[in-house]
């Protein structure tokens, strides 16, 4: 069976030219980098370069690139790491939609004391700026807000909030997995002091991501040993997911306006049409600042284990927040902070595209969505004959 | 991704005897929209008094769709007596089991038929009604419902418990009285469950005290009260007495009937030692200090 892949905001495909460049570090340039002899000592060549890449998509300078195990490690550093940094401060905030790998690490700050301050969000999912400003104080040490949401797509005006975080003195950590790669960004024009992101996100490999430092910030390292990464991250390279993830950065570099307008159409295609297709289902978040690739749509009445299980049959791969995918309870916690009624949100799907996906998917996907949607509905007590 | 048994995917994708009979002999009703799972169930006797027809409408999950449709086949040809007979571990059985999070499903379809049953028996008029007191006010479940979970299915755990009837899975505020009811039920079953958090022992010394009181709190308290939208802050500890300053309470929450105070004391004492006794930090509560609703 074909394989049509609309989750893309879960992880992506390896590009074909990602893995060519990594194909030759794991059986014959397999040297570490820290090694005296020329044979190691010549990978030393291949991390520059991929710096340098991952660099140029972020509009920074090579040196305030750390490479890391991925987001997750990313997220913790740049967290645990700006408060071992400035101890007499004992405030965070961030907001009610992150990611866990935000969300737990500030909780488990909280339990150690920290005042952490999680910010709402409106129907839209949008924040309030001037709730953030307000909540900023002398003793706040870092503000960590993510710049799209993984589940919504919603993009916060982070450079705006870069701002007036960081003029207040305070430092600004973004968690930026699901946006390298999809919207143009330049951290030389923006005031971000710590950004992460995810190989994996951007049809790199699993298992590397990036901690982007900006020149000057205090960082205190998470991962003790060794000299690597100039001391602020420990642990022999991943050669092999760096060349790979460098690569995955120039080739996203030149794909990025294929992203924002092939994959925004597709997307758009086929939100309007699911939408349109079928009554009683709704958008989840604001229309107007969203990733291009992203659309998250609940279909009324129904549950969306069903309905991916149903997308599953004709080899449709999507995602949704609805409880019963998770094996939790309830909803998922960004379309409940957003006030979406457990109705909508139990039938809520995620499709997130990439540049690898055709209209020819997009059409069938319209074709049999509603078909899954209208033959649930039938077995549903909510929807009258 | 969900461990699924061919038969229940059988019957998710080709449910069976789905819709509604003309005028039928009973129906039963169970679940919510909200609560992400709903099932209504219909029935039509012979003459005979045995179930010659029926059908059903359910709102959920694969599983919850796949027990009704079961559910539909086990009970045609029995009669009503036959029918009340059937546990939800039967219909686990059935299906050749049910993923562990998802046994709420079997027990749904149960309820619908019991239900319909009592429908029947009240001459079409009775609706089901919740029968003894609501300990899960999020899903709505009562103690008498779950002490039959606890019991048909020899339950030992709050955990289990919420996954087979989804009680304590909300804000997680009824979960102190689940596991009391368990040990009332289960008094032999419990003491050879591990227990999972060790009691200290001995002598603590200041600093140990201090450390077990802030631990007790992060990781026995706080959850239940942060499910709640609430929150809880260690001020101080002065010899044996605990000040604390609690935040953003939600008014409706069960434990908000019983004084916060002394739930936190009894925790404290429990884990920590019997000489503690609390007091609220009225004023520091005054200050709107954690923004989280």
């Amino acid at each position: 069976m074909r394989t049509i892949y609309f989750d893309n905001n879960a992880t992506t495909k390896v590009a074909e030219q990602v893995l060519e460049e990594m194909r030759p570090l794991f059986c014959e340039l397999y040297g570490n980098p820290s090694s005296m002899h020329t044979f190691g000592g010549q990978m030393g060549r291949r991390i520059r370069q991929a710096r340098e890449q991952v660099a140029d998509l972020l509009g920074c300078e090579p040196s305030e690139i750390i490479f890391t195990s991925g987001g997750t490690e990313s997220d913790n550093t740049a967290i645990k790491g700006t408060l071992a940094a400035m101890p007499h401060r004992r405030k965070i905030i961030t907001t009610r939609v992150e990611h866990p790998a935000v969300l737990t690490v500030c909780r488990e700050f909280e339990n150690q004391g920290y005042t952490v301050v999680e910010l709402a969000v409106d129907k839209q999912g949008r924040l309030d700026l001037a709730q953030l400003a307000e909540q900023i104080d002398d003793d706040t040490a870092l503000v960590t807000i993510m710049y799209a949401n993984n589940e919504t797509g919603v993009i916060f005006p982070i450079d705006k909030i870069a701002e007036l975080v960081t003029d207040r003195g305070v430092i600004f950590h973004t968690d930026a997995v699901q946006v390298v790669g999809k919207i143009p960004l330049n951290l030389s024009k923006s005031n971000i002091d710590l950004l992460s992101l995810s190989g994996h996100k951007l049809h790199g490999p699993k298992g590397v991501g990036v901690l982007y430092v900006r020149k000057g910030t205090r960082l205190s390292p998470f991962m003790l040993g060794g000299h690597q990464e100039a001391g602020r991250r420990a642990g022999t390279e991943n050669v092999p997911g760096i060349v790979g993830l460098g690569k995955a950065c120039e080739l996203a570099a030149k794909n990025i306006e294929q992203e924002n307008s092939k994959v925004k159409n597709l997307r758009d295609k086929l939100e309007r049409a699911l939408l349109e297709k079928c009554p009683d289902s709704r958008l989840n978040g604001d229309k107007e600042n969203r990733l291009p690739n992203t659309t998250n749509i609940s279909f009324e009445y129904i549950e969306g284990e069903a309905i991916l299980l149903m997308l599953d049959k004709y080899g449709i791969c999507a995602s949704s927040g609805s409880a019963c995918t998770s094996g939790s309870l309830e909803p998922s916690h960004v379309l409940r902070a957003m006030g979406v009624p457990f109705t909508a949100a139990h039938g809520s799907i995620r499709f997130s595209l990439s540049r690898y996906n055709t209209e020819e998917q997009v059409d069938y996907t319209i074709e049999k969505t509603p078909q899954i949607v209208n033959q649930l509905r039938k077995l549903s007590p909510f929807v009258a004959k | 991704m969900w461990e699924y048994t061919d038969k229940l995917k059988d019957h998710f994708f080709n449910p069976r005897n789905v819709g509604e009979i003309e005028d039928p002999d009973g129906i039963g009703e169970v679940g919510s929209l909200a609560c992400g799972d709903a099932l209504k169930l219909m029935f039509k006797l012979d003459e005979n008094g045995k179930i010659k027809d029926a059908k059903f409408k359910t709102f959920g999950c694969a599983s919850a769709i796949a027990t009704s449709s079961v559910l539909t086949e086990m009970i045609k040809d029995l009669t009503l007596d036959e029918a009340a007979k059937i546990t939800n571990k039967d219909i686990a059985d059935y299906l050749g089991g049910l993923p562990e999070q998802k046994m709420h499903c079997s027990v749904m379809g149960r309820e619908a038929l019991e239900a319909a049953i009592e429908n029947y028996q009240s001459g079409g008029k009775k609706k089901r009604e919740l029968e003894g007191n609501v300990i899960c006010t999020c899903f709505g479940v009562t103690d008498k419902e779950i002490e039959r979970v606890i019991r048909e299915n020899n339950l030992t755990t709050v955990e289990e418990v919420t996954n087979y009837c989804k009680a304590g899975g909300g804000c997680g505020g009824c979960q102190a009285e689940i596991e009391k009811m368990i040990e009332k039920i289960q008094p032999d079953e419990i003491k050879q469950a591990p227990v999972t958090v060790a009691r200290r022992a001995g002598k603590l010394t200041n600093i140990q005290k201090i450390q077990l009181i802030q631990q007790t709190v992060n990781e026995q308290i706080r959850p239940a009260l942060r499910a709640h939208g609430g929150n809880i802050e260690l001020i101080d500890v002065e010899g044996n007495k605990v000040v604390v300053a609690f935040r953003g309470m939600c008014a409706q929450c069960r434990l908000a009937e019983l004084t916060m105070k002394d739930v936190v004391e009894a925790k404290l004492r429990e884990f920590v030692s019997e000489e503690l006794f609390v007091e609220e930090d009225k004023e520091s509560a005054q200050q709107p200090h954690n923004h989280r609703e």
